[in-house]
């Protein structure tokens, strides 16, 4: 009894303290700094995601700063990790507003997340760019959502054009995450517009997030006898996803979107995503010189690693960002919001953005194959 | 009919898992009238300690076997720890309090464990080593894995293991005594604190067991991945009527197979509700599970 008696008041210290902390990490704004928020998934289930963002939003700080800043003063990125979940997003950003009080939000990537926290942004007039959520609904939330990637119902039509035209496969099986709006929109454009251009969905099943056991889906999808199927869904699921499907002798290639570009991808699924294809924001293998050079830099940055797309639709993302800063001449969220209204040609990492009247961006898309661990460029589709 | 025979072999494969789960569950309850939440998160735990020690085996250990059992045993010698631990230090203080008292302690026990591991582990998934080489074998168009086959021959023989030792050992006769009286047992010169312990320990490294069994089959970990699959353990267990470990071990292959054949025939969309539904007609009618019959040969 004595025993759990002290470790209750050793808990009750512990606790106090550490809200004690973090009352003492509050500090005023500074008129030397610019201060922007940035939330994402640092931790959980899309962990790579938040991540890699994380690393281009930093790379980008870094040389603004690096070249005096914006306006005479120093960005500041402050970063709250929402471990992949809705409802932390939305506790997080709504931190960064009321106590961080930053100029405008940098996030997320899984649109579910960016879903949860843009309502807060859009109350509080706070401009938010999402580097990589891709679900139309999005940037629908109101007037100072922005976007700097392509939404789903083009990525959608990319791998059913490619599945039709490129694979020459007529019969599909769809397995999509039910939890993840993304992955829902994604399919659900999948299915309209192969099915428009004369392909069959031979069977539509789903599977939710964090599950680990996909074998009654999958052997229902088997009977049916697809040529492939269009998973749709993150990296660490679909990675099971594949393992799974070829125990039970599935062999045709495995599709998806950009939710699948992690290097914990391979890390999971292995061997059995060899000849596996999905949509991506842009390719390392690219030979344009501004790719390149973003990839060396990085590479020297952080210690060899390869930058996937999120990591570079960060960097553009917080590169566009700065821009529209610059050109607004303050850093008043409304002024801010204007400016990023007028996006026109900005020529970014992942290509030539451009904001249309949806506040999304319209570029192109590329096709990459897995192969041996490595995600090999097949082709890029143009909208 | 090759495909229901595949989904027949999904679904024993996964009520296999649910089965040693629903153990643990039904033993603690048996003997101490106690949900112990924190059980799934013990099944966590236990896929992560074989996950470290796999690490610093590799390579080590010349068969894989070896290695394999090496990981396992220890894993479960560490678990059992563990129930032991939390016995003594959450339960046993309360357990002459309300049995409210000790279901929070559980619950908070459990949530607890959760979010240690994600500091302690962090909360991204891990890949879990491939211990035992893969091999396919076609059985008539079934297909099964070796891994598959492992999981269910190491799962039957932990649950004949089980009953083995709760009914023809002496160890097994003092727990069953405690559960059947408690205070009776106590005067009767039983040492009840060390088979309430005991309890704990059995239970706990079933729990382990599953954990690395599942992980060898599908390699994702987490330190999230015993809610969920803890919490239909659970249901397992009162499906089966809880206190009865017949009872665990048919409410864990119902449901393995209740999951998978929904998800297989009807709507994978709806496999969770629907499993759950089943659970909740079964409940209606008979009360006290498929098996939970008064007292019979409670644990």
């Amino acid at each position: 009894m004595r025993f759990s008696s002290h470790i209750g008041t050793l808990g009750l210290a512990a606790l106090i303290f550490g809200t004690g902390l973090t009352a003492c990490n509050k500090k005023a704004d500074s008129p030397n700094e610019i201060l922007i928020g940035e939330y994402g998934s640092l931790t959980g289930g899309t962990a790579t995601f938040g991540q890699s963002t994380h690393k281009g939003v930093s790379m980008a700080v870094e040389e603004i700063n690096a070249a005096g800043g914006i306006l005479g003063r120093k960005i500041k990125v402050i970063t709250e990790d929402d471990q992949g979940k809705p409802e932390e997003a939305q506790t997080v950003v709504t931190k960064l507003i009321s106590k961080d009080r930053v100029s405008a939000i940098l996030g997320e990537v899984a649109s579910s997340n960016s879903l949860a926290a843009a309502p807060v942004c859009q109350q509080n007039r706070i401009p938010m760019v999402t580097p990589a959520s891709t679900n139309p609904k999005v940037t629908q939330i109101g007037d100072y959502v922005f976007r700097i990637c392509f939404i789903d119902p083009f990525q959608g039509l990319v791998m059913a054009k490619f599945t039709f035209n490129s694979l020459k496969m007529k019969k599909v099986a769809i397995l999509r995450d039910i939890k993840s709006d993304y992955s829902m929109g994604l399919a659900d454009f999948f299915k309209q517009n192969f099915m428009a251009m004369g392909g069959e969905i031979v069977s539509d099943e789903s599977y939710s997030q964090g599950d680990k056991d996909f074998n009654a889906q999958l052997t229902s999808i088997k009977g049916k006898n697809p040529e492939a199927v269009f998973v749709p869904g993150y990296y660490t699921e679909v990675g099971l996803i594949a393992r799974q499907a070829r125990k039970l002798g599935i062999t045709g290639p495995l599709m998806g979107g950009d939710g699948w570009d992690s290097d914990k991808l391979w890390e999971i699924g292995g061997e059995a995503l060899n000849g596996c294809f999905f949509s991506n924001h842009y390719s390392v293998n690219d030979p344009s010189p501004a790719i390149q050079n973003f990839v060396s830099v990085f590479r020297t940055k952080y210690g060899g690693e390869t930058p996937d797309a999120m990591a570079a639709l960060g960097y553009d993302a917080a590169k566009v960002l700065f821009d529209a800063i610059r050109r607004a001449g303050s850093d008043k969220p409304d002024s801010v919001r204007m400016a990023l209204t007028q996006v026109q040609g900005y020529s970014g990492v992942t290509g030539s953005i451009t904001l249309n009247e949806n506040r999304d961006a319209v570029k192109p898309a590329v096709v990459l194959e897995v192969k041996d661990g490595k995600f090999a460029f097949k082709e890029t589709v143009a909208p | 009919m090759q495909a229901f025979l595949q989904q027949l072999l999904n679904g024993i494969s996964l009520g296999s898992i649910y089965a040693l789960l629903a153990l643990g569950y039904t033993m603690v309850y048996g003997v101490l009238r106690l949900i112990n939440f924190a059980h799934g998160d013990i099944y966590m735990l236990g896929a992560f300690c074989g996950y470290y020690v796999s690490r610093v085996l590799h390579g080590r250990l010349e068969s894989s076997l070896l290695e394999t059992t090496t990981v396992m045993l220890a894993s479960m010698l560490a678990c059992a720890l563990a129930g032991m631990l939390i016995e003594r230090l959450a339960y046993r203080p309360v357990r002459h309090a309300s049995r409210l008292t000790s279901l929070i302690i559980a619950i908070g026990v459990s949530l607890f464990i959760e979010n240690l591991s994600q500091l302690v582990f962090g909360a991204a998934p891990r890949f879990f080593p491939q211990l035992i080489a893969e091999k396919q074998i076609n059985a008539g168009g079934v297909m099964v894995t070796n891994q598959q086959i492992l999981v269910l021959v190491v799962a039957l023989l932990l649950m004949a293991g089980l009953n083995a030792f709760i009914f023809y050992t002496r160890s097994g006769k003092a727990m069953r005594a405690v559960s059947f009286n408690l205070e009776a047992a106590k005067l009767m010169g039983i040492n009840t604190n060390a088979v309430i312990s005991l309890t704990f320990a059995l239970g706990s490294a079933l729990a382990a067991a599953g954990g690395i069994l599942v992980s060898l089959n599908l390699p994702g970990i987490d330190p999230l991945m015993g809610v969920m699959t803890g919490l239909k353990a659970f249901v397992a267990a009162v499906l089966g009527g809880i206190g009865n470990i017949f009872g665990a071990v048919l409410g864990g292959l119902i449901l393995g197979l209740a999951e998978t054949l929904v998800a297989g025939y009807g709507s994978s969309t709806y496999r969770d509700a629907i499993a759950f539904l089943i659970l909740i007609a079964i409940l209606l009618f008979k009360p006290d599970g498929l098996l939970g019959k008064g007292q019979v040969e409670k644990v």
